[in-house]
């Protein structure tokens, strides 16, 4: 069960605890700061457009992921579902809808304000449309901007697809942006920011394929997440960010000349037995006990779809200086929820390739569609192209009724029962031949 | 001639034809004619009708089909629908069909689109994505531009290239269903007894798998029988069933409603064929504007409609007060995100109308309506206690 010890942590850790702490001060200090407040979603989201007006964002699936890490969201989730939310649906939503009338109190105890602008980037998730409007009703009056993103349904982003989110930008959001920040546009900030947010992107990326070697320096699923965290919300586009990264990048450089194995809440992993590529959010509602069945089996997750939910940079994309606004665009038709399931099951085939995975394991949420429709054939798919014994568990994001400790544990010791006598087989084979 | 009874027998039957053979004898009949599958809610049936084919609504497969394939493809908290779509595509209900196309109303279609895409099933598979961007130069040219896709789809497989003449021609024959269905639903308004809902339901899902011509004559025939005397009132209470949206309620459960003593004065059961309101301009010179246009201006509330600025509950209570309803039934297919992500919202504009309602969750394959029987029965006789 949980550990109480306390986790382990890196200077970058500190580093990022710092900047959240912060971002939250002044989220908290919004009016007297006279800055003015975003919510947005994290998948496409326009953070370098909203900085650039002087906006502080908010995501609420952030607020919801850390409601469940605090043992809030069954509270919040119970809330909502008293205001007529079914328990069939997304349970971010409803745990951002709970949080909100107990008083929208962030993860630093401190209050959110509420928004002076909702920005719809309508990006991978059909949930996020009705998520705001929803919002919208609970605060009315607060204008809405909506963007939809085209889906990748052809695996291609056309030029027209590209023209009409520009157009958009130019003529439904940034002119509310305009209006409620009292600030006008300024190209060149926007830029410059780019510039950041691509140092940034070119660290992520090095830390993330780290995990190609044997042994992995890092786990990029459990500690994937937080790695992605500053680069997928507030701070992309910013010098801390790209600082963030230049520590981390130092770190992972350190423990690869030192041999070390993934940096986990009880120390390093000491022996790497199994080598995973994982499909699917993880739970957070029991994120420490998830992630310990894996440690203490020797498991590291070398490469995570979940971890391209704000952005796949690994197949080469960057937030491009000398055209921001296409390559705002392109960034959030890019993200992984918003490529069609060839494009995706052909990502998930390729890193089970390139990383070396022993096996592929989905986490397949209850209450998130736009993750879990189409998994099981996902799940087959690699089964026969990469010939990796693949895995399958259930759980939720946010609310605890749907994490069975019990039966997870038991899947995943059958799977690595399965995966070792798999390595038992090639290695048999091996000698033979 | 037919009798009223003979039509409705043969619209039961091809409702719930699933090998879909009427739309299969008329393509058979010419080898330029495609079939075009689509799924719930809404497409433009207009261009495909232009384009030589048939755009054939596939509803999902209800309580007609044992689903054996289709489950191992979804887990147990994913609505019903998808899994009998993927029975029907494993087996050979969808052979002949030459395209598909998945309309932009939830994650479930959308991925289903790619498992489409990844078994190859049909010459194309189109994810159709509606702008949720209501500006005619930007949302609009979007939409027109999906238009040309399906077209430049349809014309790779049969090489036909449709015309004004020929768009103009479809908008204008899609117009006429449109009417004839409103004039059904509002003779309902002023006598229900004279046509079941269920009876309503097997005429429209008829409509999804013929030819527009067939399904307007009929229905023609039906609204000419229906200026006739038919049935007795009763003293029911007058609904509408809000929420189906996609995935189909058995008949078994708009039975059970009717059975309660509640007459069905609107619904929501067939909203692609009742999507857009009013006529769509058919004497234009630029008729993919026109269907882009109504589209924007002309599209009826529904969830997978962004609908900041003209909210979908207020439109929903504008609707049951036109009817003379005296309450709402929810009634939303299970783990349908965007259906139940709507009900808290509607639930709070109908009570602040003051219009009773009631709520349940459905499988398209729900055997048991006991309760809803029940449940429905006790919120006819409330209503018409504090009436
Ligand atoms: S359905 Fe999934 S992707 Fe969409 S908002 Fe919910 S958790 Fe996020
Ligand atoms: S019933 Fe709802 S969730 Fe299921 S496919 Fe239809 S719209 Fe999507």
């Amino acid at each position: 069960m949980s550990s109480h010890k306390e986790a382990i942590k890196e200077n970058s850790m500190i580093i990022q605890k710092e900047m959240l702490a912060k971002q939250f001060k002044d989220l908290s200090m919004a009016k007297e700061l006279g800055k003015k407040v975003v919510y947005t979603f994290v998948p496409g989201n326009l953070t370098e457009l909203i900085l650039s007006f002087d906006m502080l964002p908010v995501y609420p699936e952030i607020n919801a992921l850390q409601s469940g890490m605090r043992k809030k969201s069954a509270e919040y989730i119970r809330d909502a579902e008293k205001i007529g939310f079914s328990e069939d649906v997304c349970t971010y939503v409803k745990c951002d809808i709970g949080m909100m009338l107990n008083g929208n109190i962030g993860p630093t105890g401190e209050k959110i304000p509420p928004p002076d602008l909702l920005l719809l980037s309508y990006t991978g998730c059909f949930t996020f449309l009705k998520w705001f409007e929803n919002l919208e009703r609970l605060y009315p009056g607060v204008p809405v901007a909506m963007l939809h993103t085209p889906y990748q349904e052809d695996g291609v982003m056309t030029e027209d697809q590209i023209n009409y989110m520009v157009k958009q930008m130019k003529e439904e959001v940034i002119p509310k942006m305009e209006m409620v920040s009292g600030q006008k546009y300024d190209h060149a900030r926007l830029s410059k920011m780019m510039e950041n947010s691509a140092k940034a992107e070119d660290l992520l990326v090095k830390i993330l394929e780290s995990a190609k070697l044997v042994p992995s320096p890092i786990d990029a699923y459990f500690a994937g997440v937080y790695y992605i965290g500053p680069i997928f919300t507030a701070f992309r586009g910013t010098q801390e960010a790209v600082d963030y990264y230049t520590e981390l990048w130092n770190e992972v450089q350190q423990r690869i000349e030192l041999g070390l194995g993934p940096v986990t809440p009880e120390g390093e992993i000491k022996e790497e037995k199994f080598r995973l590529v994982v499909e699917g959010p993880p739970n957070w509602t029991n994120f420490r006990e998830f992630w310990k069945i894996f440690y203490d089996m020797g498991a590291v997750i070398v490469a995570s779809s979940y971890t391209k939910v704000g952005g796949v940079y690994d197949l080469g994309f960057r937030h491009d200086p000398k055209e921001p606004l296409e390559s705002l665009s392109k960034y959030c038709m890019g993200v992984y929820t918003n490529m069609n399931l060839p494009q995706r099951v052909e990502m998930l085939e390729n890193y089970v390739k390139e990383y070396k995975a022993d096996g592929f394991l989905i986490n397949s949420i209850k209450s998130c569609n736009s993750f879990s429709a189409g998994q099981l054939m996902i799940m087959r798919e690699i089964e026969q192209r990469a010939s990796v014994p693949v895995g399958f568990i259930e759980s939720d994001l946010v609310d605890p009724r749907y994490f069975s400790y019990s039966n997870i544990k038991n899947r995943l010791e059958s799977y690595f029962q399965m995966l070792e006598q798999r390595k038992i087989i090639l290695k048999q084979e091996a000698t033979t031949i | 001639m037919k009798s009223l009874e003979q039509l409705l027998a043969e619209c039961e039957e091809a409702a719930f034809d699933l090998q879909f053979k009427r739309a299969k004898r008329w393509k058979a009949e010419d080898e330029t004619r495609v079939i075009v599958g689509y799924l719930p809610t809404y497409i433009p049936r207009e261009i495909i009708h232009a384009a030589n084919g048939i755009a054939v609504g596939i509803m999902g497969t209800g309580d007609r089909k044992q689903i054996i394939k289709g489950d191992a493809y979804y887990q147990s908290y994913i609505c019903h629908l998808p899994r009998g779509i993927i029975e029907m595509a494993l087996d050979t209900n969808l052979e002949g069909f030459d395209g598909f196309l998945f309309p932009a109303i939830c994650d479930c279609v959308r991925n289903l689109s790619g498992m489409f895409k990844l078994s190859n099933k049909g010459k194309f598979q189109r994810y159709f994505d509606y702008p949720q961007n209501f500006s005619a130069h930007i949302g609009g040219k979007f939409y027109i531009q999906e238009l040309e896709k399906v077209l430049e789809d349809i014309f790779n497989v049969n090489g036909v290239r449709v015309t004004t003449e020929s768009l103009n021609h479809s908008i204008g024959l899609y117009n006429t269903n449109r009417q004839l269905i409103e004039a059904i639903y509002d003779i309902r308004e002023a006598s229900p007894w004279k046509l079941s809902a269920v009876e309503t339901y097997y005429l429209l899902r008829a409509g999804l798998g013929m030819p527009v011509e067939e399904h307007n004559e009929i229905l023609e025939q039906v609204v000419g029988y229906l200026q006739n005397e038919r049935g007795e009132p009763m003293d029911n209470t007058r609904v509408v069933v809000s929420g189906s949206f996609c995935e189909q309620p058995p008949i078994g459960l708009i039975k059970s409603i009717e059975l309660a003593g509640c007459y069905i004065v609107d619904d929501d059961f067939m909203l692609g064929s009742r999507f857009i309101i009013g006529d769509i301009d058919h004497h234009t010179d630029n008729p993919l504007s026109a269907l882009s246009e109504a589209y924007i201006h002309q599209s009826t509330f529904s969830s997978a409609y962004y609908d900041v600025g003209n909210p979908k509950g207020k439109r929903l209570v504008a609707l049951a007060q036109r009817r003379m309803a005296d309450g709402i039934i929810f009634c939303a297919a299970s783990f349908c995100d965007p259906a139940l992500l709507d009900r808290p919202e509607l639930q709070k504009e109908a009570d602040a109308a003051g219009l009773p309602h009631i709520n349940f969750q459905f499988h398209e394959n729900t055997g048991q309506f006991k309760i809803i029987k029940e449940q429905a029965g006790t919120f006819s006789d409330s209503i018409k206690l504090w009436a």
